[in-house]
């Protein structure tokens, strides 16, 4: 008799199940775990018990949530600030878990940089401390965010307890159209899926659309998978993942390598798998997109106009488009095209990488901003890349500021804040109340719409800025 | 931990959807260490006061509801940012209770962990705790847990909890004491699978 089929999000599970509980619980095998600043707390339960790190070896830490993109040298804009960077060396240190720190050539965002060197693999099971860890799904990886007591957990067990997620395969066809990128095809998802449409679903990503896209704009999906309220999505590994990996730092090599990406070829979810739900979505007909509102599902197409609580018939709902709109400080119906901005992001774990600096970049070549904006790359070696190919050169003439690798105006810990009232067309993941800065208004685009936001100080479809340029 | 079997004290109403981790708890006091004083000033702080600092009209910041020990909110409780810290703002505020039809999935597990309790009513239910009388008045809303009963007055509603987080709650029980008498499987397994698999140990 032939094996039961099983999808990519099975066959990673059950490589790593240790035990199973009667109530389903398994206990599950940990391949890497990350840490950040952000981890203090759950080295702060290991101390509490006087528990040993159990295997510093799969354990790797990076400073990003709390770093200074600009003035390095300070370590940090408060001395609240540098605490934590500090904590996070001492703590690291007093475990021999490796640092990618403050001072390193390989610093930059926890997702971004992990598999930049090569510890992000096809079918490992990865976990770190912050929900959007689902990104290194885009290489195979069965990864999830967790919350601090887990990060204790793991840090003294290198296991932790799940319950099996029901699996939905999103599936997109066609081809995106020029100027719309994976970011819109993400926003466009989540605003199918609704913000919690994914709740207690592991998703694959599966469709010609997504084979199409490269490495890294199935990072910038798998990235924003949370916003659909799944703890991880997933990418089967192809080709294209296999050749982004060789050759990176701490990546098999060589035999190691070959055989591999064996293993990992046996991946990917079988012919007649089975999923819990199953999603379709056309990619041709996606245009750029922004969100509007507060929540990462509130995301309309460039052409839309805003709605209006008054045609809303569920009262729950018209009340949340209401206080968004409020928030917000819109009005209903007004076109998306009318609201202005006074300041652009380019950077986060969504879309911070080297193919979206050069997104950026070609819409800006050789024109001005009228708003200011920051940029900051993914990591430090992406910066250096960038430069090499003159991407800052682009940016600084454009106006914008060029900075160091961090989390940054993402969620703005390190002091990089939009001001209360003010307006930033971002690229990074979440839009909600407050999270650049207090009062702070965040409209969530791909970076070439933020590049076209920044030249007209409002949302721009980038479409017409992109004719007869190289996208 | 402390064992959780009923719980009797005021609920906060929080008539609102999608109340997310960064709204229970901002970004920008999470480097501020917990031993100073607790996170449960920070609770919701932006619904509390305003840019100034002063108090808001806001449902904490009324007298019948200073001392809340549960909370009662719309549907998709502490979804977002998978960050702790948002359930020791509840914890160290002295709330153990969260009512809601439906939460975040990590804040939930998050608040296992902590003591907490998420207890999952329907939306009907959700509504008509929200409108009582008995809650708006701030009067003692009493959770028994065994029971997976909430009762408001003359107003009585069952929550359902996983079996598995009940029983953790109700016996205290922590997790790492509970891996931990897994200790032999644990290392079985990783000699086993390290060996099967040398190519998923990360190169130095
Ligand atoms: S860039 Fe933003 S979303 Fe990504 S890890 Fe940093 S804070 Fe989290």
């Amino acid at each position: 008799m032939a094996a039961r089929p099983l999808t990519i999000i099975e066959k990673i599970w059950n490589a790593h199940a240790i035990l199973e509980r009667e109530d389903g619980d398994t206990l599950l095998w940990i391949d890497r775990h990350y840490v950040h600043e952000g981890s203090n707390h759950g080295f702060g339960q290991v101390a509490a018990r006087k528990a040993e790190v159990a295997r510093p070896d799969l354990t790797f830490g990076i400073a990003d949530h709390y770093v200074p993109t600009r003035q390095r040298e300070s370590r940090g804009a408060s001395a609240e600030i540098r605490n934590m960077i500090d904590l996070l060396e001492q703590n690291t240190a007093r475990h021999r878990v490796s640092l990618f720190g403050l001072d390193d050539a390989q610093q930059g965002i926890v997702h971004v940089v992990m598999p930049e060197q090569g510890l992000t693999l096809p079918g490992l099971l990865i976990v770190c401390g912050d929900s959007h860890t689902s990104t290194h799904g885009a290489l195979g990886a069965y990864a999830f965010g967790i919350g601090a007591s887990e990060v204790a957990h793991v840090l003294m067990t290198q296991t932790i307890w799940q319950k099996r997620p029901k699996k939905m395969r999103v599936s997109v066809s066609g081809q995106l159209p020029e100027g719309v990128s994976a970011k819109d095809l993400a926003l466009n998802v989540i605003a199918g899926l609704g913000s919690g449409g994914a709740t207690g679903h592991a998703i694959e990503y599966a469709g010609d659309a997504v084979r199409a896209l490269s490495i890294e704009a199935r990072m910038t999906l798998c990235n924003l998978s949370i916003e659909a309220g799944s703890r991880l999505g997933i990418v089967a590994p192809d080709e294209k993942t296999f050749a982004y990996i060789e050759g990176r730092p701490h990546a098999p090599h060589g035999e190691l390598f070959e055989r591999a990406v064996e293993e990992w070829r046996k991946l990917p979810s079988d012919e007649d798998a089975v999923f819990n739900a199953e999603m379709a979505f056309d990619a041709a007909a996606m245009t750029p997109t922004a969100t509007w509102g507060t929540s990462p599902e509130q995301a309309l197409p460039i052409g839309a106009r805003l709605p209006d609580p008054a045609d809303i018939e569920d009262e729950t709902k018209a009340q949340g488009v209401r206080a968004a709109l409020e928030y917000m400080g819109l009005r209903p119906k007004m076109a998306m095209s009318d609201i202005s901005i006074d300041r652009v992001f380019i950077g986060s774990c969504t879309n911070s990488r080297i193919e979206d600096l050069r997104a950026a970049a070609a819409v800006l070549a050789g024109r001005r901003a009228v708003v200011p904006g920051l940029v900051s790359p993914g990591s430090m070696l992406i910066k250096q890349q960038a430069e090499q190919e003159g991407l800052d050169k682009v940016f600084v003439e454009a106006g914008l500021s060029w900075e160091a690798s961090g989390c940054s105006m993402c969620v703005g810990m390190n002091g990089d804040i939009v001001e209360p009232g003010q307006r930033c067309a971002s690229t990074s993941n979440r839009n909600f109340k407050g999270r650049q800065g207090p009062g702070a208004r965040t409209h969530l685009v791909s970076p070439a719409m933020a590049a076209a936001a920044a030249l007209t100080g409002r949302l721009t479809d980038v479409r017409p800025l992109l004719a007869g340029r190289k996208p | 931990m402390k064992p959780f079997r009923t719980l009797e004290g005021a609920a906060c109403p929080l008539p609102l959807a999608n109340i997310d981790t960064d709204q229970i708890i901002s970004a920008r006091f999470m480097k501020r260490p917990r031993s100073e004083g607790g996170y449960g000033q920070y609770l919701l702080y932006d619904f509390r006061f305003d840019e100034d600092g002063k108090a808001r009209d806001f449902a904490l910041n009324d007298p019948r509801y200073s001392n809340a020990r549960i909370v009662i909110a719309k549907r998709n409780f502490g979804c977002g940012s998978s960050r702790e810290p948002a359930v020791y703002a509840l914890a160290d505020y002295g709330v153990t209770c969260v009512i809601a039809p439906s939460f975040g999935d990590i804040f939930a597990s998050n608040s296992i962990r902590n003591g907490v309790l998420p207890a999952a009513v329907s939306e009907a239910d959700a509504d008509a705790l929200l409108q009582s009388a008995h809650v708006l008045a701030g009067l003692p809303v009493r959770v028994d847990l065994a029971q997976q009963t909430i009762v408001a007055g003359n107003l009585s509603v069952s929550f359902d909890v996983p079996m598995q987080w009940k029983a953790r709650l109700i016996n205290g029980w922590d997790d790492v004491d509970m891996t931990r008498a897994h200790a032999g499987e644990i290392a079985a397994f990783a000699t086993k699978y390290e060996s099967e698999n040398t190519w998923a140990l990360p190169k130095r």
